[in-house]
């Protein structure tokens, strides 16, 4: 059901660097969660509104006060390659 | 010193109260019992004890065991994950600032499934979780070592996270207390996210007294997690007597084949002696909860996808080794850090939300859950609680659902309905029943769901169930026995009864 | 080949001014060390949740009254997932099938949406990392990461590069007196983009349209348009198609530049934000928003025109900024009988031209030249006390030193010579002098009296009233 190329282009989007043989065990294991995730596509559910909040909550907003920020070593404490203050990595090809 | 350990956490915070049980002493008692830890429960322990802590007057809170999920400032958190390793937040959770607020130490951080996705804690970067009353078995997932930990006597509770069951089937395959509240009960923030219109933290206790108490220490609106909104009042400890006048409803659209016999026969026990407490026992109709995995092994995994996107090797955590450009870093780094689980269900989460596909998965799920909160709110117009049993099957072996992962997320069956719908569930231990398979007899686990925001009426009846059903077995060499039959007295002394 | 006319719409993010970021408690400022306003939220820890910003919800509705949009009664955010290192959660919070603001006008454009969303991080490259085979290395600053923007997009109502450069001058104005944004192209507080395609005219559908970024100013934005409107029809005219696709424009050189296209980047796979509740404006904040708009430029425009009697043009420059609207309105006011479009006119016309002139602030309302003094001197060239050559004379020294317009009119002797007599004897010399003029002008040839005339004016020094003196020379000559 899914296909070799679908699972590449899927893992593109998600930038996930997949084994050959992860693709291919990976389109076996998707098509089977996915046969049995179908039967959903049966149902007729018209009209049906998609749940997309849980709690019936509206206007949940902050007042515009600045609180305290990190201090600039902590924040790059955690950094795999702090460079000079900033978060260094490597560059983006596609620029124009 | 084992006399200590055998006592509830309720029980030890009213010894504490009362002056007759030292806090400091208590906590660096159970500091050593953790250190015991043989079922690779804990990922960390806190040596020292002082772990974060805040100076509170008079501390008199038992110490807890947290999931390695919630965010512990300067505290190693991983969430099961090698992508995390060596992390430590610059922040605290709201969950485990409220504990530390209240005077509990966290003794630990526990093992979990990889980004809380599993249901056996075989999924963890850092080995499995063992179940204390069986270690060639799993203590369920994703909270296995929470629920470990409270089982196997290494902690007096715990907190653990429940996005489609993660805290309620653990706590069955290890026969402890298990609550998911309403979602929105408690505080999100600092808690790693999986499935954001899902997760919810909860307690893991020996007894249903003691989840009153740890729930009633974590709920409460944040501003700083806007989907909270915390519960209508705070949660007394439950007292209720019987359960006459209440009434029970058996969804006839869950009795399925998959239920092991051991299973069945417990839950049917134990809907007799809802019976003989007095209360009602009646069948409805979840017309839709059928589709409750297939409406979450899409939603969960989609918003999956989008939350463990940061992932990236950008500002902490781990970073892979490449040469080429930014892209490359991205695919090496999520590659080596994730573990299979995890990006199965990225891809399919991926999948669900992409171009083309959006409406047929994740709009059609949405609808799906839609219906599943429609027929909970119908049953409940009519019965005060639906009752299914928590887990098809006692605690299996470890590697025996791992080759097929949807033989896996079956397991789940009978607690996604509830965390679809945003109601509270909770799932306390009914008996012992022999697996399948035959051997020794292991836990089995009894739910009640409630509409959202009655966690007192839920417990209440927790309660009363708790003490009527009488369960009193531990794993061998726990330091305790059960809740027993102890009915909960004022300070100091049990009773039999 | 039938005429191609352009079809062009606009995409435009404003920056909002607030204290803070729009999902987290980080202080906006700029030009700060990098990381030094970030926090677990923006940094996109794990486990960290947004939380909205509540005056960014009021300054959107601002703008939404502002370009008369329909304010949704309920909307919600979206995620827009994608990855780049200046995007830390690897989504973008904004807005995508509810947004807050639907369709709307300013002037005589259609507004077609406005929605609310969180800005990038900054990201500097930075070259050869210094390993063989390195790539190059980019510097990923967070100190911008979650400021609150509002994107803007019109319909494709604009039909030329200047029409659009025009336009976005005047949303930038707009929304510059909303106060809710610095709008500063230069600075990245406006960013406008343009949708650009072609199409044979009169034809109801549009052509392959192709997205322009990169213009930091409005003379840019009207020389890139130009350049892609161009390029899109020389494509055309040769029979070849318009790809769809996004450019950068090179100020530099005029070029423009296709960015390599990210095939899979554009599936963004937009779903409701769970950690998110929706908007519902409450009446009470419409009302809000509806009142604190002050009198806006395009409504300006539209009373000088309708209720004043002002020329367009005219109305445009005066409405475009309150100060010099003021500043016309008090002058129109103390000059009492004088109608308005006369004292408009010298606010555009005269004294325009002499702050220019003198250099330095170039507004009106900055100038020495109180309102009220614009008005006196006005008046005295509608009564014919000096001629209008006379007043700029005046007026020059009105903006160099200040000061009052009838006081530097005796100063210099600047009055009209009204007085026939004196006025007669010098058009009478000046006929004298010019024998071949006054010849043409009894031969019938009415221009030759501009020598006679300039002749009288010179030696009034500028005095005279030129009506006047061209009727006094026609008396005499009997033409």
């Amino acid at each position: 059901m899914i296909e070799r190329e679908q699972v590449l282009h899927v893992a593109k989007l998600a930038r996930l660097g997949l084994t050959d043989e992860e693709v291919e065990r990976m389109a076996g294991e998707l098509s089977g969660i996915l046969g049995h995730v179908d039967r959903i596509a049966e149902l007729d559910l018209d009209g049906v509104e998609p749940t997309s909040h849980v709690v019936e909550l509206e206007n949940v907003w902050r007042a515009d006060v600045p609180h305290e920020s990190l201090d600039p070593e902590v924040a790059l404490a955690q950094a795999p390659d702090p460079d000079d203050g900033a978060f260094r990595v490597p560059s983006p090809q596609a620029e124009a | 010193m084992s006399d200590v350990l055998a006592l509830t956490a309720l029980q030890a915070h009213e010894a504490m109260v009362a002056g007759d049980l030292d806090a400091g002493e208590y906590a660096a008692t159970w500091r050593e019992a953790a250190a015991a830890d043989e079922l690779n429960a804990y990922l960390w322990r806190d040596e020292d004890g002082g772990a974060g802590a805040i100076a509170v007057e008079r501390p008199c809170i038992a110490p807890v065991a947290v999931k390695d999920i919630f965010c512990t400032e300067g505290v190693p958190t991983t969430a099961g994950s090698r992508i995390l390793e060596g992390y430590r937040p610059p922040y605290t959770s709201t969950a485990v600032r409220r504990l530390l607020e209240a005077g509990a130490p966290v003794l630990g951080k526990t093992n979990m499934d990889e980004f809380a996705m599993g249901s056996s804690n075989e999924n963890s970067a850092y080995g499995p979780v063992l179940n204390p009353w069986d270690r060639g078995r799993v203590p369920g997932g994703s909270s296995g070592g929470s629920a470990a930990v409270v089982a196997g006597g290494l902690a007096p509770w715990s907190i653990g996270t429940d996005t489609g069951g993660s805290i309620r089937q653990p706590a069955a395959l290890c026969g402890i207390v298990g609550l998911k509240p309403t979602y929105g009960a408690i505080s999100r923030y600092g808690m790693i996210a999986f499935a954001s219109s899902l997760d919810q933290c909860g307690p893991l206790t020996r007894d249903v007294s003691d989840a009153a108490l740890l729930l009633g220490i974590l709920q409460g609106a944040d501003p700083c997690d806007s989907t909270s909104v915390g519960l209508p009042e705070a949660p007394r400890l439950p007292d209720r007597e019987d359960l006459s006048g209440l009434r029970f409803a058996v969804p006839a659209d869950l009795a399925r084949d998959a239920i092991e016999p051991g299973v069945r026969e417990l839950f049917e026990a134990t809907l007799a002696t809802i019976e003989r407490l007095g209360g009602e026992i009646a069948e409805t109709s979840l017309p839709h909860a059928e589709h409750g995995i297939s409406a979450y092994y899409v939603i969960a995994p989609a918003e999956a996808s989008s939350n463990l996107a940061r992932y990236d090797g950008v500002r902490y955590g781990m970073r892979a080794e490449s040469a080429g450009d930014v892209i490359e870093m991205y695919e090496a780094t999520r590659a080596q850090g994730f573990g299979a689980e995890v990006k199965r269900r990225v891809m399919l989460g991926t999948y669900a939300l992409s171009s083309g596909y959006y409406d047929a998965y994740y709009g059609q799920a949405q609808k799906v859950r839609t219906k599943i909160a429609a027929d909970f709110t119908a049953a409940f117009s009519e019965y005060d609680f639906v009752v299914t049993p928590t887990s098809p099957s006692v605690a299996f072996g470890l590697g025996e659902k791992t080759e097929d992962p949807l033989a896996m997320y079956l397991n789940d069956f009978f607690t996604v309905p509830m965390s679809l719908a945003g109601i509270p569930a909770i799932s306390i231990p009914a008996g012992l029943a022999e697996p399948a398979g035959g051997g020794p007899r292991l836990p089995v686990g009894f739910q009640i769901a409630a509409p959202a925001f009655a966690e007192q009426k839920l417990l209440d009846a927790a309660y009363a169930l708790e003490q009527g059903i009488g369960f009193d077995a531990g794993p061998s060499g726990a330091p305790y026995a059960g809740i027993g039959h102890k009915k909960r007295t004022g300070v100091g002394g049990e009773e039999d009864g | 080949m039938a005429e191609l006319e352009a079809v062009i719409g606009l995409e435009i993010h404003v920056q909002l001014a607030t204290r803070t970021k729009m999902f987290c408690g980080c202080e906006l400022s700029f030009g700060d060390e990098p990381n030094v306003h970030t926090c677990p939220v923006c940094l996109a820890h794990p486990g960290v949740l947004p939380v909205v910003n509540e005056e960014a919800i009021r300054s959107a509705l601002k703008i939404a009254a502002a370009l008369e949009c329909e304010v949704a009664p309920r909307s919600i955010f979206h995620r827009k997932n994608y990855f780049y290192p200046d995007s830390p959660k690897a989504y973008q919070i904004s807005q995508y099938d509810i947004p807050i603001a639907g369709a709307g006008r300013l002037g005589d454009v259609r507004i077609h949406r406005a929605h609310l969303e969180e800005d990038a991080a900054k990201m500097i490259h930075v070259g050869e990392s210094g390993r063989i085979h390195g790539s190059g290395a980019s510097l990923v600053d967070f100190n911008r990461g979650g400021t609150p923007l509002v994107e803007i997009v019109t319909e494709p109502d604009l039909r030329s590069a200047a029409e659009a450069a025009a336009w976005a001058r005047l949303l930038r104005e707009t929304v510059r007196q909303l106060g809710v944004s610095d709008v500063n192209m230069e600075e990245g507080s406006l960013r406008v983009d343009g949708n650009i395609s072609v199409r044979p005219a009169g034809s109801a559908e549009l052509g392959t349209k192709t997205e322009l970024k990169n213009m930091n100013s409005f003379r840019f934005l009207e020389r890139g348009i130009e350049a892609e409107l161009t390029r899109q029809r020389e494509l055309v005219e040769a029979g070849e198609k318009v790809v769809q696709e996004t450019l950068h424009f090179h100020p530099e050189d005029g070029t423009l530049h296709p960015l390599r296209s990210k095939e899979e980047a554009h599936d963004y796979r937009y779903f409701p934000e769970p950690d998110l509740v929706p908007i519902a404006p409450t009446e009470a904040m419409l009302r809000g928003a509806r009142e604190s708009l002050p009198e806006l430029p395009a409504a300006r425009v539209e009373r000088y025109r309708e209720q004043v009697g002002l020329a367009e043009d005219v109305a445009a420059l005066l409405a475009a900024d309150p100060e010099t609207a003021a500043y016309f309105e008090q002058a129109a006011e103390a000059a009492g009988r004088v109608e308005p479009r006369v004292v408009a006119n010298w606010v555009t016309g005269e004294l325009a031209a002499a702050l220019r002139q003198e250099g330095g602030e170039a507004s009106a309302a900055k100038s020495r030249v109180e309102p009220a003094t614009l008005a006196a001197l006005v008046a005295m060239v509608q009564e014919k006390k000096i001629s209008h050559g006379s007043a700029k004379t005046v007026l020059a020294e009105l903006v160099a030193n200040g000061g009052d317009p009838a006081e530097i009119v005796e100063r210099e002797g600047l009055a009209q010579i009204s007085d026939g007599g004196e006025l007669e004897a010098i058009v009478a010399v000046a006929v004298e002098a010019n024998p071949k003029a006054a010849e043409q002008i009894r031969a019938g040839n009415q221009k030759a009296i501009g020598a006679i005339v300039g002749a009288v004016m010179k030696e009034t020094k500028g005095r005279a009233d030129g009506g006047e003196v061209n009727r006094l020379i026609k008396e005499k000559l009997g033409a």
